[in-house]
């Protein structure tokens, strides 16, 4: 019998227990304070949209590589997403529930989620990585510095024409990976289900409400301006050669998804 | 027309790095400052053109506090200052010949032609005439060098910044970069502030000579003063004798007559 031992035990639990929530805490303090700092950031190539020479050359380029260059990799999930649900949905439902029902749960999840989600996340690991490695290197290599040295605005130059082209484009690779995954579940439904054509767009018109894709352009417009801004701040912030443009792109990748992760449930709450 | 430079200090955390430097440049007349690697002199030439705000002190540069002015005003201001970055920082998405009409482009009354004729007529001066269409990355580095300070120099600015412009260049280079610097004092009248380690070219060029030691300008004199100064830091840096810069210690700066 060691009476000393227990009390001791706990304190040093107690002690470890109370320096991971310290952790956790400051970790989340910081990483709200960068999430701050972000989109003060946003906001700031906001108001310089003013100086409309100094971005406007960049934006259709921009516009380019952010939205344009991203359909492939979006369609190419939406496909796949597409005929999974469709499987999927005439698995779960079968011999419970019309067929038709493949057709509303296939379009109205590709609409409301998956759709603006999937395609945000992806693009954060598309655009907010390249956006991060190419303002990290150009921070680390005195770009940026010689940017300002020239008498240029480096958030209207370089910040205001990305958030720009994020948010406009978000919402139409949104959009178009929306419109495929419905078509690739439909055709999943005829070609692999017994289901005609005309069930599937029973079930599709059924529960479709306009509002809905109001919806999903508020979430990817909303989820552009986050990806491009985070990778905005997290590639002017960097800090140290190589090590710290790697150090920040995977800053921005980790922190643009966990933000539209939780955007997704924000919106959910107030605009459903 | 003046760069005047009054009691800077700056830290990074801990690590103090100026302690109250001094420095005044007029129009044409060429200063240098010379030190070790890693006594700040970067961090100096970065405070003129805004990069970096002071703690303490202040830089007055055509009558401007830099650390104070922002926005437009700040703008305005450095455009009439060209600043060589010591590793060139050349925007390597472009082509050198659009590096170099980089500052050009939003000023009024630059049409594209004429951008392009100037940038010519600027890569022509350092050397590098018909490499515009060449992308940074396949330069050599001393032809990038050279190509920073062509940007540099494109605005035909009041005042030069030059961040170590013949480091690591060869002997013929390096003469006729220095022949540039001169070039540019007497035919633009420019007020220069140039840093480097290369005591040669720094007798050859510079009006007056500054060492940087200790986070202050240690000793200020004419480039005959600095070689004839009987300063141990003076003579261990520009003999390159560690055990008479290092061995020292603390001291008084020597105050060196202003020419
Ligand atoms: N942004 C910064 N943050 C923290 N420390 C810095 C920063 N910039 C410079 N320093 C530190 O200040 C000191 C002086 O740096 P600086 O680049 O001015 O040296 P230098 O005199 O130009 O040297 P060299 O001749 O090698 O170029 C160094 O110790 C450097 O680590
Ligand atoms: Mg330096």
């Amino acid at each position: 019998m060691r009476p000393t031992a227990t009390p001791h035990r706990t304190a040093t639990v107690g002690r470890g227990l109370f320096g991971g929530l310290a952790a956790v805490g400051r970790g989340v303090s910081g990483g709200l304070a960068g999430v701050g700092r972000a989109s003060r950031l946003g906001v700031a190539a906001g108001r310089s949209l003013g100086k409309v020479g100094m971005w406007a050359p960049q934006l259709s380029p921009q516009m380019a590589r952010v939205g344009v260059a991203s359909v492939p990799i979006a369609l190419f999930i939406a496909t796949f997403t597409g005929i999974v649900m469709s499987l999927q949905a005439s698995y779960t439902l079968t011999g419970t529930i019309p067929l038709y029902f493949v057709g509303v749960l296939v379009s109205k999840t590709m609409i409301l989620e998956l759709g603006p989600v999937l395609t945000g996340l992806t693009l954060a690991g598309r655009v907010g990585a390249n956006i991060s490695a190419e303002l990290g290197t150009m921070r680390v290599t005195e770009q940026v510095d010689a940017l300002e040295t020239l008498a240029y605005d480096p958030v209207a130059y370089l910040v205001a024409p990305r958030v720009l082209a994020g948010t406009i484009m978000f919402p139409v690779v949104a959009l178009l990976a929306v419109t495929v995954g419905i078509a690739s579940g439909w055709v999943a439904a005829l070609q692999l289900l017994d289901m005609s054509s005309a069930e599937f767009v029973k079930g599709l018109r059924l529960f479709f409400e306009p509002w809905d894709v109001w919806f999903c352009v508020i979430k990817s417009v909303s989820f552009g301006f986050v990806v491009t801004s985070v990778g905005c701040f997290c590639g002017l912030s960097t800090r140290g050669g190589a090590e710290g443009v790697g150090r920040s792109t995977t800053r921005a990748v980790v922190a643009s998804s966990m933000i539209i992760l939780f955007l997704d449930a924000v919106w959910a709450a107030v605009l459903l | 027309m003046s760069i005047e430079i009054r009691g800077l200090r700056k830290s990074f955390g801990e690590k103090e790095i100026l302690r109250g430097f001094d420095l005044q440049a007029g129009e044409n007349e060429i200063a240098a400052i010379v030190g070790p690697s890693g006594v700040g002199k970067s961090v100096l030439l970065k405070h003129v053109v805004g990069l970096l705000r002071p703690d303490a002190g202040s830089v007055v540069v055509d009558g401007t506090t830099v650390g104070e002015s922002h926005g437009s005003a700040l703008a305005d201001l450095r455009r009439r200052i060209g600043y060589v970055f010591q590793f060139a920082a050349l925007f390597d998405s472009m082509t050198v010949a659009e590096n170099v009409g980089m500052g050009l482009r939003r000023a009024a009354g630059w049409t594209p032609d004429r951008i392009r004729a100037r940038a010519e007529a600027c890569l022509a001066m350092v050397g590098l005439e018909g490499m515009g269409s060449r992308r940074p990355a396949d330069l050599s580095g001393g032809q990038r060098k050279r190509a920073g300070l062509a940007r540099a120099i494109a605005f035909s600015p009041k005042y030069l910044l030059y961040d170590e412009p013949t480091t690591g260049l060869d002997p013929v280079t390096t003469t006729s970069i220095d022949r540039l610097m001169l070039r540019m004092r007497d035919e633009l009248g420019v007020a220069t502030l140039v840093v480097t380690h290369d005591m040669t070219s720094a007798f050859r060029v510079a009006d007056r000579i500054t060492l940087l030691h200790e986070g202050r300008a240690w000793f200020t004199g004419v480039p005959a003063e600095v070689r004839s100064s009987g300063d141990p830091v003076v003579r261990g840096f520009v003999e390159g004798d560690p055990g008479l810069y290092y061995g020292t210690g603390a001291g008084e700066p020597t105050a060196g007559r202003p020419r």
